[in-house]
């Protein structure tokens, strides 16, 4: 099919063709919410079921830094949100900048990730991979407060006196941490992919009020990744938190 | 399929879609023509449906005596596991909406294509990818969980190669989603001029129904292989009892995309048919409404029924009930569609052509299916015939009996307008009862089988089960038969067939308002559409009897 | 009721002549409809044959109220099939109060069954004739099936779970009973006979069987004493765990104000994950038996703490909810 200007040959107009962009989007976007739903699910289950070693479990995550990466999120949504508007208000030289701060935000959020993961291999909390709950607890690094090390402590031998098997729901608790927030992960590494290209057509004064589809397209994709870490920061990283 | 007009002779279309991109394997591996992607698809689910039919006729053949006659249990599981797995992903859930549903939805709304052409051509290369990891998995161990893949067995107890499998069908789920995806926009933005819902054939109907399923349904079961196949490849315990875990949120995730799958595989066969009677018919459909609006209700409905599959599992007497009670009304809308094709018979002027007769295999066939379901739903009855033949017979005269038939139905009815050819007359109606024939002589033993208790899955059964044994794989001989030859007869007339013409049934769709076949655009000026579907009466480029008379409103008939 | 035709099993239990009716009469009615629609299809397949080239049908005018009842003709027959089918179902899925209680165990690829005296059964099931008869299902492994089709009935064994299924033989003999949840190389050999027996015969089979198989109950006495239960759970009521007489089948007052019945799945669970659910005015003290116990030996508990049922409730020092408490 031809192309002629923005217009793709399939289509008869170019309203005909971002009408259709943006119900393709929305409608993919359902079909995530479904993909991670499954997820949602079992996670809700199981913690329904092992309450207590979910919370230890829980607790083990770095809550600042989820909340930073919270911030951090919500504040890309709004530049990428500024970059829409940008383009379908003819602010041509503010469509590029403001997709780069979304970029950089997203890498912000990649990095944090990246560092709790890293610390999650040093605390042996990963599934499958002489997986321990009670490790970092009975091995305090020197980094580590005393006293918070000592109550956690105190946490995992109640929980496990409670549920023996706290270590092997805590691994269920775990396999669902990575596989959620790996998964989002990867939509976010995705997300950054679309945006790159679409820095490469606004450098090139591509988007304008005329033609802003893909702007527009992309930006639903990156709200929707962020809505999804806006489901899993509480369920993750605060529940059974009173300390 | 005698046109009376007394036009010219027709002459063939000089250019048209399968020429004017070129011949060469590049403008066909990158096409974006919704038409060659068709074709692409027909070539690969054909080579899954042999795949497929090769162990089944392996199965058969083993199960003629009651130790087994050909293979040791071990290959019979894997058998009957990957017959399952590469009839059901790879054949039966693309086959007609990514070959049928691909060519013709865009000219049946009067389109040059579907909204993402690109995307269309991403989908047949996912499913591609998607059945290589299969195809790597049935060729290096085999898999022998059945197509089920029910925990534990399959994330630990196995040792055939469930990863690369589970793999492949998570990847292929992306191509029914995209596909989905596709005709859902398609649908509702790129309608002709004129070509509002009501006007639409109910065959894109049917698949905007298959389409909300594939979307909504799809994204589960990928979610919960994924789940299934890092288990087992890192011994985390979602679905072990043994580190927490619970077999039966598997099954639960499973059947809720497993179920509604079933829909996938049978709606569009119901939109096959739903185009084939009113054409052979020569009037409109009866109850138009009534068909589009069941199309809808099954597809929702079908979203609420996935646990009917696990009333033996120990789960809530009241689940039970619920899902009992659901799974009955499921059945109303199929119902509704069986009554309004009968219907449309009364007073038609009835060709005997071989879409025809597939079509009305497919109402016989599908309707018993449809009844033992029933036998299924009902609670009390289940706990006799749960996994046993009785659930095989059923599912095979829906899947088989029903969509297959309307595959095949599909294929002869739209053959002359994707080739431009005519097939042999003699040969397609020969085929066709051989096809149904030889099919209730293979399925309606094992209804018989299932009461008496074998169950499924056995590689080897009680020797009082054997004269029915028998008597099925016969069937399945003759059934054989009946695939074969529209393979070779269709694959025959592509070269030395008759020419077509534009509409040689005819039929009232766009579709047939173009040459056979049609060129790479489609229609080489946009419709507009002022008619109602289905309509002979006012439809004089047709060049049949004109004027025919009206049966009186609300009395005589 | 055996068929002169073999199109289906025999009738040995009390829910076969049910299932079979029910069968019978969904036969008939699809026959019925099936038949109607046969018919016309045909009739109209002959009557209205094309003759002449360019025909084309007389349109009839659809009636609504047409559509309307045969939506709601089958709707009416479809429930009645429902409502029938339920009442089977629950009354399988609730078993009578007094049954002969056999524990059943599945595993790749065998079935282990025990009667209540303790004697043992391998791929095989004796049961007396007029008896209503339950099986407590568990399985070692993956997901199996018992399933006996001349009693019309089955049930999955789920690792992780307990499952039960209850029937009354009505027929002396000898009936197959398959596995039927597939679950792996020897799914299709994993079954044996279900042998109906005269009470008589059954008590004098029970009884005259070897010695070696010791009573369950007074395997799980020894148990009861070798795994230091008996240091906590005083008959008296004085430990520092509630007395277990009477326990069995009774209302159990927890610690959250709701109540439990004591019933093989409750006992299995106290003693695998003893904090699950901790008795009203008790401390969670109990240690865990998490892989300590084969599931037999869990049996022998069970069925030693059911041997207590009759013995006297101490006043105090009892987990059994008092009456005014009871559901």
């Amino acid at each position: 099919m031809h192309r002629t200007g923005e217009l793709y040959g399939q289509f008869q107009t170019l309203e005909q063709q971002k009408e259709s962009a943006t119900l393709g989007m929305w409608i993919f976007l359902v079909t995530e919410v479904l993909f991670f739903g499954g997820m949602f699910l079992t996670y809700t289950i199981n913690r329904h079921y092992f309450f207590t070693a979910f919370g230890i479990g829980s607790n083990t995550l770095d809550i600042t830094l989820g909340t930073v990466n919270t911030i951090v999120l919500i504040m890309s949504s709004f530049t990428m949100a500024m970059g829409v508007w940008s383009a379908q208000t003819g602010k041509k030289k503010l469509v590029p900048l403001f997709l780069i701060l979304t970029l950089s935000l997203g890498c912000v959020f990649l990095g944090i990730k990246f560092v709790e993961y890293k610390q999650k291999f040093e605390h042996h909390l990963i599934p499958g991979h002489n997986f321990d709950i009670t490790y970092r607890s009975s091995h305090p690094a020197p980094v580590d407060d005393p006293e918070e090390m000592a109550l956690e402590k105190q946490e995992v031998d109640r929980a496990l006196a409670s549920d023996p098997d706290a270590n092997s729901h805590a691994q269920l608790y775990f396999s669902l941490y990575f596989a959620m927030t790996g998964l989002h992960a990867l939509h976010m590494i995705v997300g950054a992919g679309l945006i790159i290209w679409l820095i490469k057509g606004a450098l090139g004064g591509r988007f304008t009020p005329h033609y802003n589809t893909p702007v527009e397209i992309v930006g639903l994709y990156w709200h929707f990744v962020d809505i999804v870490w806006i489901y899993l920061f509480p369920l993750l990283y605060l529940i059974d938190r009173h300390r | 399929m005698n046109n009376t007009s007394p036009t010219p002779p027709y002459e063939p279309p000089r250019d048209h879609y399968l020429i004017s991109a070129g011949g060469h394997i590049r403008s066909w591996l990158l096409t974006t023509d919704h038409k060659r992607i068709a074709l692409l698809y027909l070539i690969s689910v054909t080579v899954f449906f042999f795949i497929g039919g090769v162990f089944a006729t392996m199965i058969r053949i083993h199960l003629l005596t009651p130790g087994g006659v050909l293979v040791t249990p071990e290959t019979y599981n894997k058998l009957f596991t990957m017959h399952g797995v590469a009839m059901i992903f790879f054949f039966l859930i693309p086959s007609i909406p990514a070959v049928l549903g691909n060519f013709l939805i865009p000219m049946m709304i009067g389109a040059k294509d579907l909204a993402f052409p690109k995307i269309n051509l991403l989908s047949w290369y996912i499913y591609l990818i998607g059945g290589s990891f299969v195809l790597y998995s049935f060729s290096t161990g085999g898999l022998d969980t059945g197509w089920t893949f029910y925990t534990p067995l399959s994330s630990i107890y196995s040792n055939s190669a469930v990863t690369p499998a589970v793999l492949g069908i998570f990847i292929n789920g992306f191509s029914s989603i995209l596909t989905g995806l596709n005709f859902i926009v398609t649908i509702h933005t790129m309608r002709a001029p004129g070509m509002t819902w009501f006007r639409l054939p109910l065959f894109v109907w049917s698949h905007y129904a298959t389409s909300l399923i594939m979307i909504l349904g799809t994204p589960v079961v990928a979610i919960t292989l994924l789940l299934a196949g890092l288990e087992r490849m890192f011994h985390l315990g979602f679905f072990n009892p043994a580190m927490g875990g619970d077999p039966i949120l598997f099954q639960h995730l499973f059947w809720f995309y497993s179920h509604p799958a079933v829909y996938i595989m049978v709606l569009p066969a119901m939109g096959v048919v739903s185009e084939i009677i009113p054409t052979f018919a020569r009037k409109p459909i009866f109850g138009y409404t009534f068909i589009a609006a069941s199309s809808i209700a099954i597809a929702v409905i079908g979203f609420l029924v996935w646990a009917h599959h696990m009333f033996v599992t120990g789960e809530s007497t009241y689940a039970a009930l619920a899902f009992s009670f659901l799974s009955y009304l499921v059945a109303i809308p199929s119902a509704i569609k069986v009554f309004n094709w009968t219907a449309t018979l009364y007073k038609g002027s009835i060709s005997w052509d071989a879409p025809m007769l597939y079509a009305l295999g497919f109402i016989g066939l599908f309707t018993i299916g449809g009844i033992t379901g029933l036998f299924l739903a009902c609670l009390g009855l289940d706990i006799h015939i749960h996994d046993t033949y009785f659930v095989i017979a059923h599912f095979h005269y829906i899947m088989v009996g029903g969509a297959v038939m309307g595959y095949v139905g599909g294929l002869h009815y739209w053959w002359p307008k994707i080739t431009g050819r005519l097939y042999s007359e003699a040969l397609s109606t020969f085929a066709a009862i051989v096809l149904f024939l030889g099919f209730n002589l293979t399925f309606f033993p094992q209804f018989i089988l299932g009461y008496l208790g074998m169950p499924r899955r056995y590689s080897s059964y009680p020797p009082e089960f054997q004269v029915l044994n028998v008597l099925s794989t016969a069937g399945a001989s003759i059934l054989a038969l009946g695939y074969l030859l529209p393979m070779a007869y269709l694959s025959w007339s592509m070269r030395y067939g008759k020419v077509a013409g534009p509409n040689p049934w005819p039929a009232t769709g766009l579709e047939w308002k173009t040459d056979s076949p049609p060129p790479t655009e489609n229609f080489h000026v946009t419709p507009v559409v002022d008619w109602e579907p289905y309509d002979y009466r006012n439809r004089p480029d047709l060049g049949l009897a004109a004027g025919a008379p009206l049966a009186p409103a609300h009395g005589d008939d | 009721m055996q068929s002169p035709l073999p199109i289906y099993p025999e009738q040995a239990s009390n829910f076969a002549p049910h299932v079979d009716a029910l069968l019978l009469f969904i036969t008939g009615i699809c026959l019925l409809f099936g038949a109607i629609i046969t018919t016309a299809i045909v009739y109209c397949f002959f009557k209205y044959h094309r003759k002449e080239a360019g025909a084309i049908g007389i349109v009839t005018y659809e009636d609504s109220r047409l559509e309307v009842a045969w939506i709601v003709v089958p709707l009416i027959l479809a429930m009645v099939m429902f409502a029938w089918g339920a009442t089977i179902y629950v009354d399988y899925r609730n078993a009578p109060r007094d049954t002969l209680d056999i524990y059943v165990v599945g595993k790749q690829w065998m079935w282990k069954a025990q009667q209540p005296n303790g004697l043992k059964e391998i791929n095989e099931l004796h049961v007396p004739v007029g008896r209503d008869v339950r099986l407590i299902l568990a399985s070692e492994d993956v997901i199996h099936d018992f399933f006996v089709p001349a009693f019309r009935v089955k049930m999955d064994v789920v690792p992780g779970h307990y499952n039960t299924m209850w029937f009354r033989p009505t027929k002396p003999g000898r009936y197959h009973f398959f596995c039927s949840q597939y679950c792996g190389t020897n799914h299709a050999v994993m079954g044996g006979w279900v042998t109906v027996m005269e009470p008589t015969d059954y008590a004098a089979w029970l009884s005259g069987v070897s010695s070696g198989e010791a009573n369950p109950v007074a395997v799980g006495e020894k148990l009861f004493a070798e795994k230091f239960c008996v240091t906590c759970h005083l008959s008296n009521g004085t430990g520092r765990a509630p007395s277990l007489n009477g326990l069995y089948g009774a209302q159990v007052l927890l610690a959250d104000g709701s109540t439990v019945t004591a019933d093989d799945a409750y006992i299995r669970e106290s003693i695998l994950q003893p904090n699950a659910k901790i008795v009203a005015r008790y401390q969670p003290l109990m240690p865990n038996y998490q892989g300590q116990l084969t599931e037999e030996q869990i049996f022998a508990l069970t069925a030693y703490i059911k041997s207590l049922e009759s013995q006297p409730v101490p006043v105090t020092g009892s987990g059994i909810a008092p009456v005014s408490e009871k559901k």
